[in-house]
């Protein structure tokens, strides 16, 4: 087999591992924006908050450290406690929950019934919020996460792709386990969508309110439920690129990388968040593998972007969209 | 008028019981506006109630406070003999009261079995984990409520439509479908608001037979606006006028026609 292609191969198969990566970011805006209409800016910050929590209760550090040795000439900073890390996980799911009713309490209750651009601004708002709030919290510096996934090369597929191709490709094995956990909380969530009770609750309110109340069904429970699956689903993602590339505030800025995503797949369709993912991770890939030595490299920073404008052009709804159309 | 308060046997023959509803003195003002003015009467159980007036007399305002969509400023609603506090519209509806709507309020992404499917939403039992940890019983809990939205879809004739999505329906359809997903939460109050509005008179007479059919076999009280006098004088068995927000009749539909209020409102005579 030529070399070209062998390489070739192996570029497009971390493009796929690099597209669930932007697929887990993506998965949090389509939960909230099918069962809301709302557009959250702030799912780049819940993953940041989330992995920030995760860490200092992983590792037993005081909230508020800052706040309470500046108010009170304390020295606190950490309680000397190291959390297993499925009791830490656990621990910042019940957070995520708990911000989720927040949430609902002091911002949405009150914006019922207002234009999604009004909610969109109150995101905003909360995205600041919590970039602050998640500073004072845990501190500014920039941390490790360490979960116990395992990282680096895997050992597996460079040997066995040695034996196959006489070249051993470098394949993650972070990116692996990724890719495992986006299959199974893609399933998890499409499940749950479309055959639970709440699912279907879900889909209602989605689609109108007035007839969702008429059949019974609380919007605040579901807004406060659509919000944890969605903070559950920014802590996956706070972990993967936390371990990945360390808990810092640049983590926040993933949900740009989402951005392209959402635009390919839909911003209603889980499944159009995957596949959106896939398509701009190969892509990038494959284009500054194969396009971007001519054109001095680089590539990857925009051609994401690029590839989400020409389907702006050509198809606005996305791959897996609804497609809106107005009767008149 | 004749004492009603242990239930009434109507023209055709029917039992009707005791009160299932009673709205005493219901105001409702929204800033300088009075859309309902002390309005006071009752529905009774398995009776078929109609509310009608002029545009902006304040019959929709009335059936979205009983409904729940709108808090009276003043009055009291007392549902099977209990002051009803205030409350928010999902309550209301878990309460066993289930409404259509003027403007049909579906969910057009879903198809007509899934609309129909959320109005048995509050009859489900199994929580989000048992769901998740006895599969089985939440497969059998489901495949019961099939039944019974089922036996609605062919009660309301819409067999061969229940796997199209509802935004691709025509009109006459989609507010049968709206019925089908109200009759689906087994109501023991049914509103309909405007439910033959917009149809021809061949949809008309179709809709008047279910809402008959449907009080009579599941024996399900309704209160339903309608603008078409004849629709509501055969259908009724007592209709309340409204006029300007306030009620200028109640009674049985032929006492309600020659009442010279009822005449003067809806011939226009000038108010003085």
């Amino acid at each position: 087999m030529p070399d070209q292609l062998v390489y070739a191969m192996e570029v497009t198969l971390n493009g796929l591992m690099a597209g669930v990566m932007y697929s887990l970011v993506a998965l949090g805006f389509v939960l909230i924006f099918k069962a809301s209409g709302i557009f959250n800016y702030a799912q780049g910050v819940l993953a940041l908050f989330a992995a920030l929590t995760l860490v200092g209760l992983q590792q037993g550090q005081v909230p508020f450290a800052h706040l309470i040795n500046a108010v009170f000439g304390t020295d606190l900073h950490h309680f000397g406690w190291h959390l297993p890390a499925v009791v830490a996980i656990a621990l910042t799911a019940g957070v995520m929950v708990l911000m989720a009713i927040a949430v609902e309490k002091l911002v949405l209750k009150h914006l019922v019934n207002q234009a999604p651009i009004i909610l969109f601004m109150a995101t905003i708002g909360l995205a600041y919020f919590l970039e602050g709030f998640g500073d004072v919290m845990w501190g500014a510096d920039i941390k490790k996460l360490d979960v116990g996934l395992p990282q680096g090369i895997s050992e597996t597929i460079e040997s066995v792709t040695a034996d196959w191709f006489g070249y051993g490709f470098f394949i993650d094995n972070l990116d692996i386990v990724a890719t495992v956990v986006a299959v199974a909380l893609v399933t998890a969530l499409t499940v749950f969508s479309q055959y639970s009770k709440q699912g279907r609750a879900l889909r209602a309110v989605a689609d109108d309110h007035q007839a969702a109340l008429s059949v019974g069904i609380s919007l605040r429970f579901i807004w406060v439920l659509v919000w944890s699956i969605a903070g559950f689903v920014a802590l996956v993602a706070g972990i993967m690129w936390g371990t990945k590339s360390g808990v810092q505030f640049s983590l926040s800025l993933i949900a740009l990388k989402a951005l392209p995503v959402l635009m390919l797949g839909g911003f209603t369709s889980i499944p159009g968040a995957i596949v959106g993912g896939l398509i701009i991770g190969v892509g990038e890939k494959l284009f500054e593998f194969s396009i971007g030595p001519m054109i001095g490299g680089a590539t990857e920073n925009w051609f994401a972007y690029m590839l989400a404008l020409l389907f702006l052009v050509f198809r606005p709804q996305g791959l897996f969209g609804e497609r809106i159309i107005e009767r008149v | 008028m004749k004492d009603m308060s242990e239930g009434y046997v109507t023209a055709d023959g029917r039992q009707i019981g005791g009160v299932l509803m009673e709205m005493k003195n219901i105001t409702l003002r929204f800033g300088g506006v009075v859309a309902i003015k002390d309005i006071s009467f009752d529905i009774r159980d398995g009776e078929i109630r109609a509310i009608i007036g002029p545009n902006g007399a304040g019959k929709s305002s009335m059936l979205n406070v009983i409904s729940g969509f709108y808090v009276p400023t003043e009055g009291e609603v007392w549902f099977k003999g209990v002051r009803r506090g205030p409350m928010k519209p999902y309550q209301v509806a878990r309460l066993g009261v289930a409404r259509t709507f003027q403007n049909i309020a579906l969910f057009d992404g879903m198809t007509v079995l899934d609309n129909i499917m959320t109005g048995r939403l509050t009859r489900m039992k199994a929580g989000l984990l048992s769901q998740a940890l006895w599969y089985g019983a939440a497969e059998r809990e489901e495949i019961a409520h099939r039944e019974k939205v089922e036996r609605i879809i062919d009660f309301l004739e819409i067999q061969n439509i229940r796997k199209t999505p509802v935004g691709r329906l025509p009109y006459g359809l989609k507010k049968r479908v709206e019925l089908a997903r109200a009759l689906a939460a087994e109501p023991k109050l049914l509103l309909l608001d405007e439910p033959m509005a917009g149809m021809n008179v061949e949809e008309k007479e179709d809709m008047s037979r279910f809402i008959l059919d449907l009080n009579d076999e599941f024996g399900t009280t309704i209160v339903l606006i309608e603008h078409d006098m004849g629709v509501v004088m055969d259908l009724s068995d007592r209709v309340v006028v409204m006029d300007y927000g306030r009620k200028i009749g109640d009674g049985p539909p032929e006492e309600v026609r020659n009442n010279q209020d009822v005449i003067d409102a809806y011939l226009g005579v000038a108010h003085d």
